[in-house]
Order: structure tokens, then C-alpha cells, then sequence
């Protein structure tokens, strides 16, 4: 009861509420792509292009942006295209493309924030890095222009799914057969590769960029433990993704522990109950 | 008019030939197979026809109500398909798409073309079953039957019978047969399997050696007797 006292106490704080909004919106999307993502082989797009993400914004700290998702947006969109639309033919394949770009940045993006300290207005570069890197409190330090965008970027997201949805099925079941019949593949791809940077930039204030991969990965792959159409992949893995984020967040208020970590504690919980379920059916 | 020509067409990547001079033209109800070991460019012929990738030299021509986006192609299975989650009514649905536009969902004649093709197929008792869970043979036909919602006016296949068992194989060739026979499908058939070509083939193109030799099926095992006597 007095647990239960704590939370009604924390919720009525729009500090909270903003970030419990925002963290079902970010968990929605991030779920509704990573079928997609999974199952097209790329599930390790999310790591690289957040700590492309990350690098980007390391730049815009130490550049002085006033709005850092100018400069982190744009970059994460363009590198996101270059991966997704060049991976086939180009002279360094998709998985190492990926990786090289993924410690790259990272790398870069730690080194600018050390080699120019001064910029770090927070005067605390390693807490700047681990809170980027693992999300943590940057949720509760929302404002209502955030929780605005983010929910305008999620609705965009949810909106392109949607609409495209048949689209995206057939492009990713197979890409070939899709290019065949006429339809125009690399734009989907494209649109593809922002929709994914989009939610990775959005992601990040959750779980900070180190565990947007969870996002994308776990509530699919318990999906497909279960279900086995595209259509019923698709809403158990956004409703897992869900559950879990909401979960996620309340015990990290509750209990004071790290958001991101907790959310992705409960989303490797519910895997091992799914996996559980598809061992059992068979 | 023909519904397919290719005239004096050269394939390659990037500025490396693939394929020799290839010269043919298909008619309505045709049964074309595309012979040749690995590397002599029947995959690049067949992306080449698909408009996937444009040739380096001369042009192919579609004729006879024919329009490129109207082959239906059937693809080697992937890796990603293996373990994919769709059930075969979206599979086979999907074969639609390119008529939609931009509309976001399908239409009831989708859904009644898609019927029709599982029942033509005889796989309509599958159609809420997982890809996934289908045998090899299964899987084929079900993609067969998808590329059958795209166009029933030409196919080409590519390697359909690819780890089928003989049994299977030739279930999947009278499917094919039927269509060719019975519906005036066109037929493209990437190959290796020569007991089949002779078997059901009106035609031949057989991309191993320059120059490419094109010609009726009859033409094709004529000289290829006259080849093994001259040996």
C-alpha cells in the first residue's frame, strides 16, 4: 500500500508524466520497426546508428547548439540512408560498414567532449557521457517542448508505418520480388532509413544510446517466439514493447534505479517468458 | 509481336561483360529455358528482363499487352525467409501490391485473386498456416502462387526446384505445365536440371558458349547430338 502511496505521489508530478508518455510512445515505435528490422538481418543498425547519434551530438555540445536534435537528427537521417540504400553493392559490406561507423563515431564523439571540456556546460564531462550513453535521469528533465516533438516525431513514425504498411511487408519478405512487380524499393528504403533515425535519435533519451538495440530487438524477437503471422508479430511486439517500458519506468521511480537499464531488465524478462510459452506450444 | 525480345543485348557489371550477344524473342505461351553453368549470367539476364538492371548493350523489348512490372517472378528462397513470421495469406497477398499505388490496403478483388491462385495452386487449405512451418515444396508453390497475383501473363522462375525433392520437382513442374498449357502462360525457367528441359521446354537459351545458341527445344537437342558425335 505504501508502494502504492509512492507511486500516486510521483505521478502526479508532470515531470513524470511527461516521461511515462514519452517512453510508451518511444517503446511503440522502436517495436514497430524493429520487426522489420530483426527480421530483415539488420538488428544491429540501432547500436551503430546510436552511437553515430551519439557522436553527432558530442559535436553539438562542444559546437555550442543551442538545440542539439538540429545537428544530431540530420546526421543520424543521412548516415541511416547511406547504411540502409548503399549496403548491396558497396565495396565494404553491411555488417562491418555498420561496425566501423558504430566505434567511429563513438569514439570521435568522446574524444571531442575530453579534448574541449569547457564547452560541457554541465561541467561534468563523464556524467554528460554515461547519461547519453545510458539514458538515465535525462527522462525526469523534460520539457514540454520535448514531450511535444517527441510525440509529433512518434505520431510521423506510427503514421508511416501504417500507411505503408503492405509496402514494407513485401520489401521486407523480399526485396527482389517487390523491385520486380514496380515497386519503387529504394524509396521505401529510404523512407525506411529515417523513420529508424528518427527513432533512435528519440530513443536515446530513454535508454540512452548503449541499449537502443534492446528496444528494436527484444519485444520482436519475443513476438516471434509466439506468433507466427507478420500481422500478430506486429501487435504482440508492440504491446510487449510497451508493458515493458511502462514497467520499466515505474520501477526505476519506485526503486530509484537506472530507467534504461530497468526498462531493458524487463524487456529480457518477458523474452524469457515468451520463449518459455513457444517451448511449451511446441 | 512478340511479347518478349531481347536484341543484341550485352549484360555485365559495372564495365565487365557477363554474358555473350544474346538475341531472342518469346511469344504468348512459350516455355523458355535458361540454361548455363554458374557465372555465364543467368541471373544477370533474368534482373536485366525484370528491368532490375540495365544492359550494357542493345535492349529488351516487351511487346504483345506485355509490360515490364507485369513478369511475375519467383525468386530463390533467401535466408531471411527461412524463419520468417507471415502467414501464407500475406504472402500470396502481397503479390497485389503492385497494382495498389498508393492505396494503404487491399481490396476485396485482392483477397478474391488471392483465393483463386490457392485453389489453383490446391494450397487454399494452407492459407492461414505459418510460411515458416511449410515443407520446401510447400514454400515454392506458395511463392508460386504469389507471383501469379502479380500477373498470370508471363513467369519466370528461377531455380524452383533448388533441395526439392524428385517428387516434389515434378508436382512443381506439372503445377507449371498446367498454367503454361492451359492458361497461355509464359513461361522463364532458370535451370540446371536437363531431364526437365527436355521434358517440358519449347525453347532454349543456353548462355555457356559464345556464340549463345537460342532455338527450339528440338533445335536445341539437335545440335547438342550433333555436338557429342563431333566430339
Amino acid at each position: 500500500m505504501e508502494l502504492f502511496e509512492k507511486l500516486m505521489y510521483y505521478l502526479s508530478y508532470p515531470l513524470v508524466q511527461y516521461a511515462l508518455v514519452v517512453g510508451v510512445f518511444i517503446a511503440l515505435c522502436s517495436s514497430l520497426l524493429g520487426v522489420t528490422l530483426v527480421l530483415k538481418r539488420l538488428s544491429f543498425i540501432g547500436d551503430g546508428l546510436s552511437h553515430v547519434a551519439f557522436g553527432a551530438m558530442a559535436f553539438a555540445v562542444v559546437l555550442n547548439f543551442s538545440n542539439q536534435m538540429l545537428l544530431v537528427l540530420p546526421v543520424t537521417v543521412l548516415v541511416a540512408i547511406l547504411l540502409l540504400c548503399t549496403g548491396k553493392n558497396s565495396k565494404i559490406k553491411g555488417d562491418s560498414a555498420i561496425a566501423m561507423l558504430s566505434v567511429g563515431a563513438l569514439a570521435l564523439g568522446y574524444l571531442v567532449l575530453n579534448v574541449f571540456p569547457e564547452m560541457v556546460t554541465s561541467g561534468n564531462v563523464a556524467g554528460d557521457v554515461c547519461s547519453t550513453l545510458f539514458g538515465s535521469a535525462s527522462l525526469l528533465t523534460l520539457s514540454s517542448k520535448d514531450v511535444w516533438l517527441c510525440i509529433g516525431l512518434s505520431v510521423f513514425v506510427i503514421g508511416v508505418f501504417v500507411f505503408f504498411y503492405h509496402k514494407l511487408f513485401a520489401i521486407t519478405f523480399d526485396e527482389d520480388f517487390a523491385a520486380a512487380t514496380g515497386i519503387r524499393v529504394q524509396v521505401y528504403n529510404i523512407l525506411l532509413a529515417t523513420v529508424i533515425a528518427v527513432v533512435i535519435v528519440l530513443a536515446m533519451k530513454l535508454v540512452g544510446s548503449l541499449l537502443i538495440s534492446a528496444l528494436i530487438i527484444f519485444p520482436t524477437m519475443s513476438a516471434m517466439r509466439v506468433f507466427k503471422s507478420f500481422k500478430s508479430v506486429i501487435i504482440c511486439s508492440a504491446c510487449t514493447s510497451v508493458v515493458c517500458a511502462l514497467t520499466g519506468m515505474l520501477v526505476s521511480i519506485l526503486f530509484s534505479t537506472p530507467v534504461g537499464a530497468t526498462v531493458v531488465a524487463a524487456d529480457m524478462v518477458l523474452f524469457g517468458v515468451f520463449a518459455l510459452i513457444g517451448a511449451l506450444k511446441g | 509481336m512478340a511479347q518478349l525480345t531481347c536484341d543484341n543485348v550485352i549484360l555485365g557489371y559495372e564495365k565487365t561483360a557477363v554474358t555473350g550477344l544474346i538475341n531472342f524473342s518469346l511469344n504468348k505461351g512459350d516455355y523458355l529455358y535458361i540454361i548455363g553453368d554458374n557465372g555465364s549470367g543467368k541471373s544477370t539476364l533474368m534482373k536485366g528482363i525484370l528491368g532490375l538492371r540495365k544492359p550494357m548493350e542493345g535492349t529488351i523489348l516487351f511487346g504483345d499487352g506485355l509490360k515490364q512490372n507485369e513478369i511475375g517472378y519467383m525468386p530463390q528462397q533467401t535466408i531471411v525467409q527461412k524463419d520468417f513470421p507471415a502467414s501464407v495469406e500475406e504472402i500470396v497477398i502481397s503479390g497485389c501490391l503492385s497494382r495498389s499505388g498508393l492505396r494503404p490496403f487491399f481490396t476485396n478483388k485482392d483477397k478474391m485473386l488471392a483465393d483463386e491462385m490457392l485453389s489453383k495452386m490446391e494450397i487454399l487449405d494452407l492459407k492461414k498456416r505459418s510460411y515458416r512451418e511449410l515443407s520446401g515444396g510447400q514454400q515454392q508453390i506458395v511463392l508460386l502462387a504469389r507471383a501469379l497475383c502479380a500477373t498470370q501473363k508471363m513467369l519466370l522462375l528461377d531455380e524452383p526446384v533448388a533441395g526439392l525433392d524428385p517428387e516434389t520437382t515434378e508436382e512443381l513442374y506439372e503445377l507449371v505445365k498446367k498454367l503454361n498449357r492451359e492458361e497461355g502462360v509464359t513461361i522463364i525457367m532458370v535451370s540446371h536440371d536437363m531431364h526437365a528441359v527436355s521434358k517440358y521446354a519449347s525453347h532454349v537459351l543456353n548462355l555457356v558458349k559464345e556464340p549463345v545458341f537460342f532455338g527450339t527445344a528440338e533445335e536445341y537437342f539437335a545440335s547438342h547430338a550433333k555436338g557429342q558425335e563431333d566430339k
